[in-house]
C-alpha cells in the first residue's frame, strides 16, 4: 500500500475536488458553445441534474496500489496525473487520437484516456516512472536521448510507452513495420525517422523488452 | 464529460438486471465494455448516459474452433483476435479487417462486441456543435445531406441519414455470414450479423436490433471453405490509423480458373456494413479473368446514391472489389 498522504482523500478536499470538477467540465462545454454556430450548452441540454458519483478505486501502478476516491468520469489518465502526480503520461488530446498517454496495462500498450480509472482496478499499470530502475534507464529512454529522437519531448514518453511495447510485440524488424505498429503516436515535431531508427536500434539490443 | 452514475456490477446477471441500452443516444442507462469509443463520445458530449453499466470482466474472451466453427467471446480484445493462429490461418479476413482497424493501443483495450456497436465516424454525428442530426438528436435533420459527405455512405441512406457504418470487423464477419449470440435476462438467441443493424429510415438513431438489458456475448462463424481464401482490402486517405473511405471483404472457393462461391461485402459506403449478393451471384461460375470480375463488380453500384462529394466512392467501391479478388484468388 501506498503511502497515508493518498490513500484516502480527505472528504473536505474531495468536496473541492469535486466542484473544480464540474466547474471546468461546465465552463469547458460553454465555451465550446460559444464557438460552435448552433450549439446547444451540452451540460444543461438535457435539463438533468448532475449526478457526479464517487466511486472507490484500487489501482496498481508500478507495483503499488493506491485506493482513491474519484469521480466517476476520470479516466486513467487524469487519475495517474491529477490524483498520482505521475505526470510522465501526457495529456494531449484526450480522445485517444495522438498517443502521448500511451500506459501499459497487464503489459500492453493501451490509450489511457480512453479508459475511465474505475474500470481498471486489478490490472497493472505501468507508466513512464516505472520503466527506470533506480537511477539506470530503460535501454529504450537512452537509445531515445542518444539517437536525438525527439524536440519538444511532449509525445515522448507515449512514444517510449508504446515503443517498449512494439519491441515486445516483435513488431520492430524493419522500419516499415515500426511506422506502422507505431501508428497512432502523434509527433507533431516530425521527429519521425529518429524515432523509428531509434527503436530499430534498441530492437537489436540487449534487454531492451524490460517493462513490455 | 456529463455527469453519469458508474455501475461496476458483480456478475453479468446483475449487468443485466439494470436494463441498460446499447448504441442509443436517448437511452438514459448504456452499457460500457472496453470504452474506446464510448469515453471518447462521453468527452465531446456527444453521449450523455445518466448511468453507464460497465461490462468490464463479466463477458467472455475465449477464441474457440469447434466442430461448428469459430467462437469468439464478445470480451476478446481485437488484438487478441487478431494474433490468433485459428483466425489468421482459417479467417484471414477477419485478422486482416482487425489489424486495419485503429491502432495497436486501441486494439489492445477495444473488445469485439464493442467493435460491432461502435457508433459512426459522422463528423456532424461526433460535434454537437452542429445541431442538425437525426441520430443525435432525433428529428433534428441531417447536416451531412448537403453538407461535407466524402466519408458519407451511397447505400442504404436515407433522406434522415447518409452516415456509413464505421467497423471494419464488421464486414468481414458480414461477408462471413457470422451470427451474434445476444442475452438478456430472460431470453438468448442468435441474430445473423447483418439483421443486428437496422438501415437509417425513418429512425437513424436506432441503429441495432438490441433491446434494452441486451447484450452481445458471443460472435460466431461457420467454418467455411471460402474463409481460407479472403482477404480484407482498405482504401484510406492515409496509410494508417484511419477508417475507411471504401473497404471489402473477399472470399472465395476456387475451382481454378473458376470462382465456385464468393463472398462479398463492403465498408465505407453503407450505412451498415454491406453484403453484395448480386456480385457474388455474378462471381460464381465465373472465369478469373478482369473483364468478369469488373463486369460482376458492377452489381456493386446497383442502388447507389452519391451526394456530391461522395461520388467517386461508387466507382471505387468497384475497383476495389476487382482488386480484392484478384488478391485473394491468387492466395494458395
Amino acid at each position: 500500500m501506498e503511502s497515508a498522504g493518498r490513500s484516502k482523500v480527505a472528504s473536505s478536499d474531495l468536496t473541492r475536488r469535486e466542484l473544480l470538477a464540474v466547474a471546468a467540465v461546465t465552463g469547458g462545454a460553454l465555451v465550446g458553445g460559444d464557438f460552435m454556430p448552433g450549439a446547444t450548452p451540452p451540460a444543461n441540454a438535457q435539463g438533468t441534474a448532475a449526478v457526479s458519483t464517487v466511486l472507490d478505486v484500487i489501482l496498481r501502478v508500478n507495483g503499488t496500489e493506491h485506493r482513491l476516491a474519484l469521480d466517476s468520469r476520470t479516466t486513467l489518465l487524469d487519475a495517474l496525473r491529477e490524483h498520482l502526480h505521475l505526470t510522465g503520461s501526457k495529456k494531449g488530446c484526450g480522445l485517444g487520437q495522438c498517443g502521448a498517454c500511451t500506459v501499459l496495462m497487464d503489459g500492453k500498450r493501451v490509450k489511457s484516456c480512453l479508459s475511465l480509472a474505475a474500470l481498471v482496478e486489478g490490472r497493472e499499470i505501468t507508466t513512464m516512472e516505472g520503466l527506470a530502475q533506480g537511477d539506470e534507464l530503460h535501454p529504450l529512454q537512452a537509445a531515445f536521448i542518444d539517437r536525438d529522437a525527439f524536440q519538444c519531448g511532449y509525445c515522448t514518453p507515449g512514444q517510449i510507452m508504446a515503443g517498449v511495447a512494439c519491441i515486445a510485440e516483435g513488431h520492430a524488424g524493419s522500419p516499415e513495420q515500426i511506422r506502422e505498429w507505431m501508428s497512432g503516436n502523434l509527433c507533431r515535431c516530425g521527429a519521425y525517422d529518429h524515432i523509428v531508427a531509434t527503436i530499430q536500434d534498441a530492437a537489436q539490443g540487449a534487454g531492451s523488452v524490460r517493462g513490455g | 464529460m456529463h455527469s453519469f452514475a458508474l455501475e461496476r456490477p458483480r456478475d453479468l446477471n446483475a449487468a443485466l438486471a439494470l436494463r441498460a441500452q446499447a448504441g442509443r443516444n436517448d437511452a438514459p442507462a448504456e452499457y460500457i465494455a472496453g470504452g474506446t469509443d464510448m469515453v471518447q463520445l462521453l468527452q465531446e458530449h456527444v453521449r450523455r448516459p445518466e448511468r453507464l453499466v460497465s461490462l468490464a470482466g463479466l463477458l467472455d474472451n475465449r477464441i474457440e474452433l469447434g466442430p461448428q466453427g469459430l467462437r469468439i467471446g464478445a470480451a476478446a480484445t481485437m488484438a487478441d483476435v487478431a494474433a490468433h493462429p485459428v483466425v489468421t490461418e482459417r479467417f484471414p479476413v477477419i485478422s486482416e479487417a482487425l489489424l486495419n482497424s485503429a491502432s495497436p493501443r486501441v486494439r489492445n483495450q477495444a473488445t469485439m462486441g464493442g467493435n460491432l456497436l461502435q457508433r459512426t465516424r459522422c463528423p456532424y454525428f461526433r460535434d454537437v456543435g452542429y445541431s442538425a442530426c437525426n441520430k443525435r438528436v432525433p428529428g433534428s435533420g441531417c447536416s451531412a445531406i448537403g453538407g461535407e459527405n466524402r466519408w458519407h455512405a451511397v447505400l442504404g441512406t436515407s433522406e434522415n441519414c447518409i452516415a456509413a457504418h464505421a467497423s471494419d470487423l464488421a464486414v468481414a464477419l458480414v461477408a462471413l455470414d457470422a451470427a451474434v449470440e445476444l442475452r438478456s435476462e430472460n431470453r438468448q438467441r442468435t441474430v445473423p450479423l447483418t439483421n443486428l443493424y437496422h438501415l437509417p429510415d425513418a429512425t437513424p438513431h436506432i441503429e441495432t436490433v438490441l433491446e434494452q438489458g441486451e447484450v452481445i456475448t458471443a460472435i460466431t462463424v461457420s467454418s467455411n471453405p471460402a474463409a481460407r481464401r479472403s482477404h480484407y482490402l482498405k482504401v484510406r486517405d492515409r496509410a494508417s490509423f484511419e477508417f475507411a473511405v471504401v473497404s471489402t471483404a473477399v472470399a472465395l472457393e476456387m475451382d481454378w480458373p473458376r470462382i465456385r462461391q464468393a463472398h462479398i461485402a463492403l465498408g465505407g459506403v453503407g450505412t451498415k456494413p454491406w453484403r453484395a449478393p448480386r456480385v457474388e451471384a455474378a462471381l460464381a461460375g465465373a472465369n478469373f479473368e478482369p473483364a468478369a470480375l469488373r463486369a460482376a463488380a458492377a452489381f456493386a453500384a446497383e442502388g447507389a446514391q452519391g451526394r456530391g462529394s461522395n461520388d467517386f466512392k461508387i466507382e471505387l467501391m468497384q475497383r476495389a472489389i476487382v482488386r480484392a479478388v484478384e488478391t485473394a484468388g491468387a492466395r494458395t
